[in-house]
């Protein structure tokens, strides 16, 4: 589904992905690990198609497309979403009106049919129940005014509604409290099936505890140096990261 | 693509309704004095009243000079420079129905896509269409008069109801009032007006299209309407002009005058040639709008956005006189380019517990530049007055600006006011995440200008709501980035 080969990327003079490869199939969940600055809110970034990076060598292609040449809409229409680290607030735009005209759009980009408003609403209420959601979130403008928690709810909530291919979660535990963090996890665990694949960047074991990876990898100075089950996060949240710098890139 | 071209490129897009239409004008050599103003007065064929009128207006204009208090900067005007009167061929066999119409006016119009036809059958709006100055169609004249309400160019009124026209033109915006309203009194060329009687509500929403279009002609319309007791009119005014190299000077004046528990619902949405890239060629838009609520209960609602012209300078104002009398001013202004806006609004309270709602929007991208100015006063004798006022700013890019200027005065201790205002701006980030969600640029853009927008798009009639929203899409088309 995903193939990233060799992947470099700059922002302004400095190399932040140095030769990254990763290899993502359908139905697999893959966690990314590792210190502060290694590179892994870049990967997220790069693969989406955010502005301010330049790729510089290596390849990624995702559903047989060369996804680094595509504009971050494109991207989307093809099945790729990412959860925000910090979910961006649109005033005045209605959750209900924004999820319709990005989900339309989509649709629109594949040749499916639009929904029109009253099946959309059936939709989005469907979505609201397996997930647990309050309906009060349909009225509201996009992540205005949101807590922090309600905000990573509502970036799954869409995720449940675009139904991605692929769904990358940025440090999506970043910032939430046990119980918050519990309900993302359920969310994205009533998502999980075998032909959506996540990744999962975060910098805590504790996530990983909620949601139950398939791999993990160890991202440091900007590329994988280890890879393993779900075990190896276990064993980072015992030695910590420190060991990367003794044992260098040579682990 | 880097923010900074995408700004670019959405500030670029050119305007759209620019053409020009090809119709022998009888206009006037330049110049402005005495003689002039008789002769637009003896063209029109009007009584002596009014040529009396103009003349005065006329003097007193020489007395007055421009005001230069607004945050707009523009080359000085040589009014006699201008040519003051411009009328379509054949003033004297005003057409009678739609057939009699100069077919390239009518294709003028296909152009704009305001096919009068359609709308006439579609929309079930009366049209009042004016070209240049002389009113050209007028159409649903005859079920609006079955109820009793007027709906004419104001030419014909003068003749057809000079009691009507003496007693109330220049009542709420005297001659006296300022440079621009001066102006028009001596000068104005046609325009529109509606009277209600007492306890009919206006069948239909009215309609008056505007357009500019003889080179190097000011353009002064003249409205004025009136809602006796009890009655309800609604009155939608949309305009578009063609492109041009010249600036072209419009100083309109619009009177509204309600009585008792009536209510005047006034829409515009106005786009003017905003002028090139470089400003140069833009519509100057001096505009007085005013509105006396003299009766008890009378309510007046001014809805307007703006999107066009290169110089805007208008308030659409309240009196409220009436106890108990509502004004309401909502509105969206935008400027790109290098377009320069000064507006805003004026609630004048003073009767007893008058309420008024303030809401504007702005939004400011390329090098435009945009100052909201309001006056909300209270008087001495308006007891229990309420006001609320909301500004909002939106900018676009990093070289444009957007300033706020409200005036308060108040002379009563039981009035009570809210003012409340915001900037902010179309980020990157709100750009990115709205394409992650596949949304294209374009879209992202108009959906979080339209969000901003949605109180004001609320108060217009669907029909210009829907207008608007794809006017405002396209006047920020490639703004962002």
């Amino acid at each position: 589904m995903l193939v990233v080969n060799g992947l470099r990327a700059t922002v302004g003079e400095k190399e932040i992905l140095q030769g990254l490869n990763l290899t993502v199939n359908p139905g697999e969940i893959h966690a990314i690990m590792g210190p502060n600055g290694s590179g892994k809110s870049t990967l997220a970034h790069v693969l989406s198609g955010r502005d301010g990076y330049t790729v510089t060598g290596g390849s990624a292609t995702f559903a047989g497309q060369d996804l680094l040449a595509l504009e971050p809409e494109q991207r989307a229409h093809l099945g790729l979403f990412l959860a925000f680290q910090y979910p961006v607030e649109l005033p005045g735009v209605n959750n209900t009106y924004f999820l319709k005209a990005a989900l339309n759009s989509i649709r629109k980009a594949r040749g499916e049919a639009e929904l029109d408003a009253v099946s959309f609403l059936r939709f989005i209420k469907e979505k609201l129940k397996i997930l647990h959601l309050d309906e009060s979130l349909l009225k509201r403008a996009v992540n205005a005014g949101f807590s922090g928690g309600e905000k990573k709810r509502n970036e799954i909530f869409q995720m449940a509604l675009l139904e991605p291919k692929l769904a990358i979660l940025d440090e999506t535990d970043s910032g939430l409290d046990i119980d918050a963090l519990r309900v993302v996890a359920d969310g994205v665990n009533a998502l999980r099936s075998p032909e959506r694949s996540m990744i999962v960047v975060t910098h805590y074991q504790r996530l990983l505890d909620y949601i139950q990876p398939d791999f993990v990898h160890v991202l440091a100075k900007g590329q994988i140096i280890r890879s393993g089950g779900k075990e190896l996060a276990l064993e980072l949240e015992t030695t910590g990261y420190g060991w990367i710098d003794a044992e260098g890139l040579a682990a | 693509m880097t923010s900074t071209t995408a700004v670019n490129d959405l500030v670029k897009s050119e305007y759209e309704h620019g053409f020009t239409t090809e119709i022998a004008s009888d206009t006037f050599p330049p110049g402005l004095d005495e003689t002039v103003v008789r002769a637009i007065s003896q063209r029109k064929g009007e009584p002596e009243f009014m040529t009396a009128w103009r003349l005065k207006a006329y003097r007193h204009w020489l007395t007055m000079t421009e005001p230069n208090w607004a945050a707009i900067d523009y080359p000085k005007i040589d009014f006699q420079a201008i040519s003051y009167f411009s009328a379509p061929k054949r003033p004297e066999d005003a057409p009678k129905s739609l057939d009699e119409i100069d077919p390239i006016l009518l294709e003028t119009y296909q152009k704009l896509g305001i096919p009068l036809e359609e709308q006439k059958v579609l929309a079930g709006i009366a049209v009042d269409a004016v070209f240049d100055s002389v009113s050209v169609a007028t159409t649903f004249r005859k079920s609006l008069a079955e109820v009793g309400v007027i709906f004419c160019s104001i030419s014909e009124a003068v003749h057809d109801y000079p009691d009507l026209i003496q007693k109330y033109l220049g009542s709420v915006v005297p001659y006296t009032d300022n440079f621009y309203a001066g102006l028009n009194a001596a000068v104005f060329s046609d325009g529109t007006f509606v009277y209600v009687p007492k306890g009919v509500r206006c069948p239909m929403e009215l309609s008056t299209y505007f357009r500019i279009n003889a080179r190097n002609t000011g353009q002064f319309e003249r409205t004025l309407i009136v809602a006796e007791a009890g009655a309800y009119v609604s009155y939608l005014e949309g305009c578009t002009a063609p492109q041009r190299d010249e600036n072209q000077l419009h100083a309109a004046v619009v009177e509204l005058i309600v009585l008792d528990d009536a209510e005047v619902k006034y829409s515009t949405v106005q786009n003017w040639y905003p002028g090139d890239a470089q400003g140069k060629g833009g519509i100057y838009n001096f505009v007085t709008k005013r509105g006396d609520c003299r009766g008890a209960r009378a309510k007046i609602s001014w809805t307007q956005v703006e999107t066009g012209s290169a110089i805007t300078w208008k308030y659409p104002s309240c009196l409220l006189r009436g106890e108990g009398s509502v004004g309401e001013f909502y509105s969206v202004a935008v400027t790109k380019g290098r377009q320069q806006a000064d507006t805003g609004t004026k609630m004048i309270h003073i009767g007893k517990n008058t309420r008024s709602t303030i809401v504007s929007k702005g939004i400011s991208a390329g090098e435009g530049q945009q100052t909201y100015r309001g006056l909300v006063r209270i008087g001495q004798r308006a007891e229990g007055a309420r006001n609320h006022t909301q500004c909002d700013s939106l900018l676009i890019g990093d070289r444009c600006t957007a300033n706020t200027v409200p005036y308060i005065e108040v002379r009563t201790p039981t009035a009570n006011m809210e003012h409340e205002a915001t900037t902010s701006k179309i980020s990157d980030d709100q750009l990115f995440y709205c394409r992650s969600r596949g949304l294209t640029e374009e879209d992202a853009v108009s959906m979080i200008v339209n969000g901003f927008c949605k109180e004001v798009f609320n108060e217009l009639p669907m029909e210009f709501a829907v207008e608007a929203q794809k006017l405002l899409s396209i006047s920020l088309e490639g703004a962002v980035g």
